[in-house]
């Protein structure tokens, strides 16, 4: 490993940027005659329009769908059959779905004159039943979000492998178990400007997003306007997670705007829009049965699972995505021998669900950990007795699972051994023998997951979704200097991918990190993408970035054996330099002579030059795996219901790392957002479909006092197909928090005869169980 | 999330300000740190023709200690009691409530007059200036009147001043000698509103006890005598003799019937007690 190269802990060229307050974002763009936009939006969750109301004054500031002409709702059909395609309108036609859907928008110099215009548009609504839970979307007789579906569901999937053959099991424990309703919440939140680029007829969109070429995609299709005439440019991004791996909208409102007006437009979402309008995740409802010997080895799983997937399918990825996800990774990392699970995607009067990091992972991890956890008490053997016997062996790697996920390379009992052996389990357990003194009770709790990352073409064509990803490419150009532009299709949201990229080409070419730039976020200068999601990059950019440049060093080589008078199988290229029988000659040397003394190279040279555009894709497409075992101390203070992490230990087997300084901050940040899920996020609705947080105050974040500083300790199996042997791991940090805190509170509480079984664990929740419990054990003891 | 329109002045004087106050037309609001009115004329929830900036006015920054008083301006902010800038009376009781409200941004700038005349019944100093026997003075053109906390906060959001008059200082009595304090709340964060807070100022020697219970729905809940938490007597064995039964049937009997809030409201009682009971050494603030 050299200083700089795959492998090397090097502190993020970007962070100078972006720690002094230099970051680009789209809220810092400022363009000559700029407007702002503000939007009407629905107060109702499910109403028939009437009227709209708007005052003469502002009829050339306020547009309504019915100005909208020639433009298309928003599609993002699966191709799974049975699914059930939904429209989302741009501006809403007839009805309106959701809290927040927009209704009209509104245009002025300045955001608080849209907001005063706005404020002076009349809704004439008539309100319908809101369909606000997603059990109740099921029965018959429910309303219906879709008229013309005749029900709520988008689809229904069914997989069973031999389920039957597990019933008898000595041992069945059944739960019902269910994650929150979350938004996801990125520091900046979403916003678009807008303007038109007449040079070039060219519709340029500057908006905060994780795949710019996918929005174009969208956009194109929405506004029936050729690629060629859009170009999308995603400036600094403050965070994504999901959030902005979606076309909204706002996007293709704010750009029929533009076209409609010719002069820059622009909305920057506030967090009121952010929280109660746009942005959800999570929601998941689980009833999961577990079959198991009487020594914890599992005989099978079988699964209801319940998805919240709310008003419309949202572009690229689609309103099933996430429920049909739960069916093929809810078996996680354990071989078990027969399985069913059933799942809905069920449609609701709010906001779409969207791909939070982690995806239905977290949601899965929390069902299945969660129950483990139940049969190893029902069992009576510990947790990690459970999962010693049913976690997939080394042995058996590569590994197909029972649902065909074909894991790639890993030990996860060894994770799972040095996590225990890290958090001390003996050491807790003796402690929980005997009582604390401030009369809190303490429990350990474990989870493991596998995150299946950089899928390709093989697994995500069988979705039918807008988007499958295929070859990634990447262009490296060496500057007359000697520099090294690297520009690809995907984009960073936060994740350092201007150093980690630069270190992939160090490790080809020997360039210094320092001098190598990257070019991201701009469909005019990248070659196509399906961009930053599915934690992908680092396996199919960094793969793309290492193909680039290796072609460019064997350009460089020819060039620079010809410098050296020697055949360039004589030639080696070391640290930088070609290297012949007699001498070498530097990359900078080759690109002067390239670019400036064209005079010097052989009258035989190879025309590409010294840049290159290569495609990647790795050996196999079915991703990584990657995985990790997290261990949770916590200490519960079971009368006001307070959850103090004491301890938390990650054990995370990434493959290669490219450069473990990133890896950390991914997992820590990960992490936050697990803590958040597991103990603090919740977006709850009340039964008319009303969103019950519209800030921060009543939506609770975890913040730097309620994260816990992790212990990291790294495996490193590389994967057999990846460029390096680098496994995605952007994910992975959110996954497995909520299982493990959980399992650890059910352990603290186990002696009150209490379970927690849905997320987000609040005190409140906790001392309505205790004191359901202590009631229970009095009528108990009075019966008796 | 933008204000309506509003006109924004500056009142030099304190004459100038209750004159402007009283005659201005249409509806007024008061700004000083802006923690609470701010973020409700963003989100339209006041739309105020007139907002008043008072915090150029000299006198209601003031801290000073009049007769064994304490009498702190409106736009004394939390940080200032925080870190000492104003004198104490309480033996630290002040600094901890103030050290413990929302973040550190939010104690820059808001103030404890500004808190008080918010009446948000989660917000500290609610309950802690009713535990500790303050009084508020409220000006207006026809001049000065005081009133204890406990009458001045009349329901959420909701305090009992008239048209034209305004908050201008709080008056803190000394910590009787010898009397124990308790402060403790209830949040699922640090910094959050509170879910439960309970405030007691014990005289052990005097048999004596202060009681109060914040963030319910009303009003801070005031036992200005609490001896029946403590089986109708108070003395050096209080901590022992706290009653959580006696507490939850006064909690019941004030209209709170959810048995989970009630459980959570003693709980945190108990702990004020209990705190009361042991001095406290550390500055660091006491949230449950």
């Amino acid at each position: 490993m050299s200083a700089e190269g795959v492998g090397a802990p090097l502190p993020r060229k970007e962070d100078d940027r972006l720690m002094r307050g230099r970051g680009q974002y789209v809220g810092d763009i400022r363009l000559p005659g700029m407007q702002d936009v503000a939007f009407v939006r629905s107060p109702l969750a499910h109403a028939r329009i009437r009227a709209i109301h708007v005052p003469d004054a502002y009829r050339d500031r306020v547009f309504t769908a019915a100005d909208l002409d020639g433009v298309l709702p928003i599609r993002a059909v699966s191709g799974l059959p049975g699914f059930k395609a939904s429209e989302q309108p741009v501006l809403a036609i007839g009805k309106v779905r959701q809290v927040g859907e927009l209704v009209a928008m509104c245009v002025a110099p300045t955001r608080a004159e849209a907001e005063d215009i706005a404020a002076s548009v009349v809704l004439d609504l008539e309100e319908l039943p809101a369909v606000h839970d997603m059990l109740a979307a099921r029965e018959p007789g429910s309303a219906l979000v879709h008229e013309h579906w005749g029900d709520n569901v988008f689809l229904e999937t069914l997989v069973d492998i031999d389920i039957a053959s597990a019933l008898d099991a000595p041992i069945t424990v059944s739960r019902t178990i269910s994650t929150g309703r979350q938004c996801m919440a990125p520091i900046e939140g979403r916003g678009t400007v807008v303007h038109l680029d007449h040079r070039l007829d060219q519709l340029v969109v500057h908006t905060a997003s994780q795949m710019p070429h996918i929005v174009r995609n969208g956009l194109s299709e929405c506004l029936g306007i050729e690629q060629g005439r859009i170009r999308i440019v995603s400036p600094d991004v403050g965070g994504g997670f999901g959030y902005k791996a979606i076309l909204l909208p706002e996007d293709v409102a704010l750009s029929w705007l533009a076209l409609r007006l010719g002069h820059p437009v622009r909305w920057l979402e506030d967090r009121r829009e952010h929280l109660t309008a746009n942005a959800n995740c999570r929601e998941h409802h689980y009833r999961i049965t577990a079959y198991a010997e009487r020594d914890g080895r599992l005989r099978g799983i079988d699964c209801e699972a319940i998805v919240d997937s709310g008003a419309y399918s949202a572009y690229p990825f689609s309103a099933c995505l996430e429920a049909a996800q739960v069916a093929s990774i809810l078996p996680g990392p354990y071989d078990f021998p027969a399985y069913r699970c059933r799942t809905w995607s069920v449609a609701t009067n709010k906001c779409p669900i969207l791909p939070y990091r982690g995806v239905a992972r977290t949601g899965v991890c929390f069902a299945l950990e969660l129950v483990l956890d139940a049969v190893a008490r029902e069992a009576r053997i510990s947790p990690e007795t459970v999962r010693e016997k049913n976690l997939v062996r080394p042995d058996q790697m590569p590994f197909e699972n029972i649902t065909k996920k074909h894991f790639d390379s890993g030990d996860y009992p060894q994770a799972l051994a040095r996590a225990l052996k890290a958090v001390d389990a003996e050491a807790v357990r003796a402690r929980q023998r005997g009582l604390e003194p401030d009369g809190r009770r303490i429990g350990l709790g474990l989870a493991i997951y596998c995150e299946q990352a950089a899928h390709g073409t093989s697994v995500y064509s069988g979705w039918g979704i807008p988007m499958v990803p295929g070859h990634e490419q990447a262009s490296a150009r060496l500057t007359p200097d000697g520099g090294l532009e690297l520009r690809i299709g995907a984009h960073s949201h936060g994740q350092g991918l201007e150093t980690t990229l630069a270190q992939v080409a160090h490790e080809i070419l020997g360039i210094p990190v320092a001098r190598t730039r990257l070019v991201h976020g701009d469909t005019a200068m990248t070659p196509y993408s399906t961009g930053s999601w599915g934690s992908r990059v680092m396996v199919m950019a960094g793969g793309a970035v290492a193909a680039a440049c290796e072609a460019l060093r064997d350009r460089a080589v020819r060039i620079g054996a010809h410098l050296l008078q020697a055949r360039p199988d004589e030639c080696r290229f070391e640290g930088g330099h070609v290297v012949g029988p007699s001498g070498d000659v530097p990359l900078e040397t080759i690109a002067r002579t390239w670019y400036r003394r064209p005079q010097d190279l052989a009258p035989d040279t190879d025309p590409g030059g010294l840049e290159v555009t290569a495609g990647y894709k790795p050996r196999r497409d079915s991703g990584t795996f990657s995985y990790a075992a997290h261990a949770a101390l916590v200490a519960v203070d079971p009368d006001l219901g307070a959850v103090e992490i004491l301890d938390y230990v990650i054990v995370e087997d990434g493959g290669t790392l490219v450069n473990p300084l990133v890896v950390d901050g991914q997992i820590y940040g990960g992490l936050a957002q697990g803590v958040g899920t597991a103990l603090y996020e919740e977006m709850r609705f009340d039964a008319r479909g009303q969103p019950l947080a519209s800030t921060f105050a009543d939506y609770l974040l975890p913040g730097a006092a309620e994260v816990p500083m992790a212990r990291i300790d790294h495996m490193e199996t590389p994967s057999p197909y990846t460029r390096f042997g680098q496994k995605g791991i952007g994910e992975g940090g959110a996954i497995a928090p909520p299982a493990a805190l959980a399992n650890a509170i059910n352990d603290a509480l186990a002696p009150l005869g209490v379970e927690m079984l849905h997320s987000p664990i609040t005190p409140r929740r906790i001392v309505e169980a205790v004191l359901a419990a202590r009631l229970g054990s009095d009528h108990a003891r009075e019966a008796a | 999330m933008k204000p309506a329109p509003f006109a924004w002045e500056r009142p030099a004087d304190l004459a100038a300000l209750v004159e402007r106050l009283a005659t201005a037309p249409g509806s007024v609001k008061l700004i000083a740190g802006g923690q609470s009115l701010g973020p409700m004329l963003n989100l339209r929830l006041v739309e105020p023709d007139l907002v008043l900036d008072i915090t150029g006015i000299a006198e209601l920054r003031q801290a000073r200690v009049e007769d064994n008083v304490l009498v702190l301006g409106a736009c004394v902010t939390h940080a200032d009691i925080e870190d000492g800038r104003v004198p104490d009376l309480t033996g630290g009781a002040l600094q901890r409530v103030a050290a413990a409200i929302a973040y550190r941004p939010v104690r820059n700038r808001g103030t404890i007059g500004g808190s008080l005349v918010h009446a948000d019944p989660a917000a500290d100093w609610l309950s802690a200036l009713t535990a500790l026997g303050a009084e508020v003075e409220i000006a207006g053109r026809n001049g000065r009147r005081t009133m204890p906390v406990e009458r001045f906060v009349t329901g959420a959001l909701d305090v009992a001043l008239s048209p034209g008059e305004m908050l201008v200082a709080i008056r803190i009595p000394a910590m009787p000698e010898g009397a124990a304090w308790g402060y403790v709340k209830h949040c699922a964060k640090i910094g959050e509103f509170a879910h439960a807070i309970a405030a007691v100022r014990l005289e052990p020697e005097a048999g004596r006890c202060r009681a109060v219970i914040g963030a319910v729905e009303g009003p801070p809940l005031l036992l200005a005598d609490a001896s029946p938490l403590f089986g109708g007597r108070i003395g050096p064995d209080f901590a022992t003799c706290f009653d959580a039964r006696t507490a939850d049937s006064v909690l019941a009997a004030s209209g709170m019937t959810d048995p989970v809030d009630r459980h959570i409201h003693v709980t945190v009682l108990a702990r004020a007690v209990a705190q009361a009971a042991r001095p406290v050494r550390s500055l660091l603030p006491e949230a449950a």
